[in-house]
């Protein structure tokens, strides 16, 4: 299973977002996708091989384990955990963005532009303000309708969470009603409630991210409203602290801003 | 399956694309390359040895299935995957090509090699066109060989060996099509998002001919 990509393009999401969302980050690899490659799978394995009723006309076990499971739990896990993880990347192709504009600026010499150094623009980590705010929040939006959508999925389709131990059959081809009995039902239902118990975590995180977020921009708001006056004074100082710490890293990488702009 | 050269090739082009591209490299990889590996493969893994007739006639079976899936769905996804996934490459080549003359003739011939316009244009263009056939191509013949997206539970059978007409059972056939269907999605919006990407480069860069010529005639 390849989730180390997944993993790689997460990672880099990581240090643009707050510390709720690190921890969100977090617990979606330890406790989700971990668990999923190293255990879940491995209790799933052997499902339709060890799912077994009582008959021996053909057919008949294909037939009922298409009736009950129409889609397996660890592929509905996956499908969860990757559309879940895609939100994430609307927040990273956003911060590319921004990164490519300044790169941009600083190629053309603009004087606007406060980076001495093209590997200051790679490093540089974005604020969540501005458009960055809404493309965050409305990731944040778009993890929670997906991870209710799939719990609502999950619970639909297997009226509940518990795994039974014998199932009764009478799909077509089945002479009468057969007795199906599923493989490591306890073991299946253990795992099953962890992973749900894991997605509510997660829901309760993201909301507690999308409320101090709007927590924030509502202080904000309310900030700039009360104290226009201070505010670009409060502007200037992180202005001029940038500008000194530019021309010390100026002084030390001369040659290389030579270098490039030759 | 060694799907890591595939990961890094798409990795590669990403650089060279437009902000649409990216999103189109996004798209393949998470929602054809990640779930084929992490879902599909799995479920097709024992379609042979789960495909199961009511008959204990030796052979039938594997006529029976040969008959009904000359190529494996799975199969023709892998195909699908590696195909589209090529002319990317045709970018990288012109790239690396432009590159290798600006080393030989020591000097600056292009505003950036990177640069989307001129000859690099054109096969992006192709790479576009390419791409959005290949898909195309792939989802015509999907629906034709299985007579659309739909996998039957039960499929009858009469090819010799088999004595009469057989009754065979595919194994998984609703998680099969569900997935299916997720391939035929991802397709289609990979095939949009071709069309806007070509849409908005010939927009561009007619508007950019046009500025040229309106200057040109001006001065």
């Amino acid at each position: 299973m390849d989730w180390g990509a997944l993993h790689t393009i997460l990672g880099g999401v990581n240090k643009h977002s707050t510390s709720i969302g690190k921890v969100w980050l977090t617990v979606l690899f330890i406790f989700r996708i971990m668990i999923l490659v190293v255990a879940a799978e491995r209790v799933w394995g052997d499902e339709q091989d060890d799912f077994i009723c009582n008959t021996l006309q053909p057919g008949c076990k294909n037939v009922c384990y298409d009736h009950f499971f129409p889609i397996s739990h660890i592929r509905l896990w996956a499908l969860q955990l990757i559309f879940v993880s895609t939100p994430a990347l609307l927040v990273a192709m956003h911060v590319a963005y921004r990164r490519h504009e300044k790169k941009r600026q600083f190629r053309k010499g603009d004087q606007k532009c406060e980076y001495k150094d093209i590997e200051e623009i790679r490093k540089q980590r974005f604020r969540i303000e501005g458009s960055l705010w809404w493309t965050y929040t409305s990731s944040i939006f778009f993890r929670l309708v997906f991870e209710a959508v799939f719990m609502y999925a999950f619970y639909f389709m297997y009226d509940g969470f518990r795994m039974p131990r014998l199932m009764k059959c009478n799909a077509w081809p089945c002479p009468n009603t057969v007795d199906c009995f599923v493989s490591r039902p306890t073991e299946k239902t253990v795992f099953t409630i962890f992973m749900i118990a894991v997605s509510s975590i997660c829901i309760l995180l993201n909301v507690a991210e999308l409320c101090y977020l709007l927590t924030k921009f509502f202080l904000r708001r309310s900030k700039k409203a009360g104290n226009p006056k201070h505010h670009p004074n409060h502007e200037n100082k992180e202005e001029t602290k940038q500008n000194e710490m530019n021309e010390l890293i100026s002084d030390s990488c001369q040659n290389t801003v030579i270098g490039f702009s030759s | 399956m060694s799907w890591g050269f595939l990961r890094d090739l798409l990795s590669g082009v990403n650089k060279y694309s437009t902000g649409i591209g990216r999103i189109w490299v996004a798209v393949v990889f998470i929602f054809h390359l990640l779930v084929y590996i992490v879902a599909a493969e799995n479920i097709w893994k024992y379609e042979h040895d789960e495909f199961e007739c009511n008959i204990k006639q030796p052979g039938c079976e594997n006529v029976c299935f040969d008959h009904f899936f000359p190529v494996s769905h799975i199969s023709l996804w892998a195909l699908q995957l590696i195909m589209v996934s090529t002319p990317s490459l045709l970018v990288v080549f012109h790239v690396a090509y432009r590159e290798k003359r600006e080393r030989r003739h020591n000097r600056k011939l292009y505003r950036s090699p990177e640069e989307i316009d001129g000859g690099l244009l054109c096969t992006y263009l192709t790479s576009l066109i390419l791409k959005m056939g290949f898909e195309i191509v792939f989802l015509v013949l999907f629906y034709k060989l299985y007579n659309g997206f739909k996998v039957p539970r039960l499929v009858k059978c009469d090819v010799r060996p088999c004595p009469n007409t057989v009754d065979c059972y595919i194994s998984k056939p609703t998680e099969k099509m569900i997935f299916l269907y997720f391939l035929v999605a991802t397709s289609c919006l990979c095939i949009v998002l071709n069309l806007s990407e070509l849409g908005y480069l010939i927009f561009k860069y007619s508007i950019k001919c046009y500025l040229k010529r309106y200057i040109k005639k001006r001065q």
